[in-house]
């Protein structure tokens, strides 16, 4: 827990112009450590998504700084913040987002085939173990169960050895077994030193994280930590 | 990402979704193989109306002597014998008249014949085996003279059909022709009568042998000059070669002042134009039709593909594709596609150029040009179509392509 490799200062995030711009996220700033685990709690339409696409790295603010890993992130190319999104960040979308033609390891092989990695099998294997579904490899989406293909998300968010999993409501489609699940690997993951990102609208899913932040309108407030 | 896992990327994204994939082959391939069939059937029907018409003697040109001109007073056409069998030499030279491809002399005059059962008064002309090419005739039965009976003067005639059955004869009887016998040789193809003259009513014998006994005169001088092209497209330049050689080698310099004549067959000629012409346009539009359809339909299987695959896209950018990298596999994914349809059309269009000449009797002629073209149209076709959408989907912000439904 020494350098920050989130550092956000006064972003803003305005989608449309004139008397239809809408501010998603207002002068937003926020600092996360190596090996922290975060959750953003707010309720729908508050901004928490738009703030994790800020994050992500898969859009980029209107205003403000953002240095992720020492990078500035806030004024890149496509092509450069695709190659930060392949190298350092793992996501976990509550979509699950899985590829229904391709069994599961092919799932999780999917960002090792933008990077030229080689034992790519191997490597989407392991990761499938780690999540506890090393029996699961050959199935496609459509055998497994919500829990299970959540699990596949988090073994390809895992996969490429990222800085930070960045989860966005990664329990909204799932029941409160396999929900728990979920966010019992993420813990474990926290617990072997990954940073962790969670958004969330559910305050319960919040408890479990070291900082919690809410938001509300666009505004990002650190509660206090737990 | 490197070229290979593009490549693998692309057929699987293929492989996995096999009923639309196999969808679109279809549409290239019944698109290139309708192209080849059109086309083929087409331009048989062209070769063979060109051919029914060029058996018309499309490609005939027909050398008379021209008038002669003493002091003043014209003989009219054909009254001098100013043609030669120098003339015929020269003709035949190829270097000279390339676009000449027979030269056949002519003389002729009426006579007698009697058979054993009747008699009958008709033409008999004096040529060389190119009369037939030059008359654009065929013998039904038994053979026609050859250039040993020219050369050996052989008492040989050749009948037009209407002449052999007024005789009552058949090949191997023997006939008198102005009291000199004559062997029944072969018996020509009727050809249903032409304007003019009848073409079955009349008997044909060795050049040198109607010289001898039938026509008298010099042995150099021929009364017409018969020449066939070597097709109804080439009659022009032939006419043109036919007419500087005999010029020259009349030594004329004023074409004004020429003591022969060449026509041809012009009205014929533009008939044919005119019908080869239609043809041409009849089948290039619907072969154009059967491409369009083709098209349209591979640009709405691709169009669906990129839209149902928006969230995929959305998904392979959130992890680390690059807008150049699903282009790339979406130009494999099209090329592929178009490539396989596009073998798989001349495949079809190969095997129905078999079957239905067997199955339906109608001639198809396969040439590699509406091949070619056809393939690279669809291909042409699936790429455009195919990487228009994923060129726009890959600019999609990968939220918005992710959130797609």
């Amino acid at each position: 827990m020494t350098a920050d490799i989130i550092r956000l200062d006064n972003v803003t995030k305005v989608y449309g112009t004139g008397d239809a711009a809408v501010t998603a996220v207002a002068d937003a700033s926020l600092r996360i450590a190596e090996g922290d685990f975060v959750t953003v709690i707010g309720p729908s339409g508050s901004g928490k998504s738009t703030l994790m696409h800020i994050l992500g790295c898969l859009d980029v603010p209107t205003s403000g700084a953002y240095s992720f890993a020492g990078e500035d992130v806030a004024n890149m190319k496509e092509t450069e913040l695709a190659r930060v999104r392949n190298r350092r960040i793992g996501f976990v979308f509550q979509q699950f987002h899985l590829l229904a033609t391709m069994p599961a390891w092919r799932n999780v092989e999917l960002p090792l085939l933008y990077r030229d990695a080689a034992n790519r099998k191997e490597a989407a294997i392991n990761a499938l173990e780690q999540v506890g579904l090393g029996d699961r490899v050959r199935h496609r989406p459509n055998q497994l169960s919500g829990g299970q293909q959540q699990r596949v998300a988090i073994a390809r968010a895992l996969v490429t050895d990222p800085m930070v999993i960045l989860a966005d409501e990664p329990t909204g489609n799932l029941d409160s077994a396999s929900s728990r699940e979920v966010l019992g690997i993420l813990t474990r993951l926290h617990d072997q030193g990954r940073t962790v990102i969670l958004i969330t609208h559910d305050p319960n899913v919040a408890g479990i994280a070291r900082r919690i932040f809410s938001m509300s309108d666009g505004r990002l407030r650190e509660e206090a930590a737990a | 990402m490197s070229v290979l896992r593009t490549f693998e990327t692309g057929l699987r994204g293929l492989l996995g979704h096999r009923l639309r994939s196999i969808l679109t082959t279809l549409g290239i391939l019944f698109g290139v193989a309708a192209v080849i069939c059109t086309v083929g059937i087409g331009q048989a029907s062209a070769q063979s109306v060109a051919a029914r018409i060029a058996a018309l003697g499309t490609n005939l040109l027909t050398v008379t002597p021209g008038s002669t001109v003493s002091g003043g007073v014209s003989g009219g056409a054909g009254s001098a014998a100013t043609l030669t069998t120098a003339d015929v030499t020269g003709l035949q030279n190829k270097s000279d008249a390339p676009d000449v491809q027979a030269v056949a002399p002519l003389v002729q005059a009426t006579a007698s014949m009697v058979s054993t059962t009747s008699n009958w008064r008709t033409t008999v002309q004096g040529s060389t085996p190119d009369w037939l090419t030059t008359n654009a005739r065929s013998v039904a039965t038994g053979s026609f003279i050859t250039q040993s009976d020219a050369n050996q003067r052989a008492q040989v005639i050749v009948l037009g059909a209407t002449t052999a059955q007024s005789l009552g004869v058949s090949v191997g009887d023997s006939i008198t022709v102005s009291r000199i016998p004559f062997t029944v040789i072969g018996i020509l193809q009727s050809t249903g009568g032409q304007a003019f003259t009848n073409g079955d009513d009349l008997g044909v014998v060795p050049i040198t042998t109607a010289q001898d006994v039938l026509t008298g005169g010099s042995p150099n001088s021929v009364q017409r000059i018969l020449l066939s092209a070597t097709s109804s497209d080439t009659v022009g330049s032939a006419y043109q070669e036919a007419d500087q050689l005999l010029l020259n080698t009349h030594g004329i310099t004023n074409p004004a002042r020429a003591d022969f004549t060449i026509t041809s067959q012009s009205t014929l000629q533009s008939t044919a134009q005119s019908v080869t012409g239609t043809l041409t346009i009849l089948l290039a539009s619907v072969a154009a039709i059967a491409l369009l359809v083709g098209g349209i339909g591979v640009m709405n299987i691709m169009l669906v593909s990129v839209t149902e695959r928006t969230q995929e896209i959305g998904l392979r950018k959130a992890l680390g594709a690059t807008p150049g990298d699903l282009l790339r596999q979406f130009l494999i994914e099209a090329a592929t596609l178009s490539f396989v349809g596009g073998l798989l059309g001349v495949g079809a269009g190969l095997l129905a150029g078999i079957l239905i000449p067997a199955f339906a009797g109608i001639a198809v002629a396969i040439t590699p040009a509406p091949i070619v073209i056809a393939v690279c149209v669809a291909a042409g076709v699936g790429l455009i179509f195919g990487v228009y959408p994923a060129a726009r989907a890959a600019r999609l912000a990968p939220i918005e392509a992710l959130r797609a439904e």
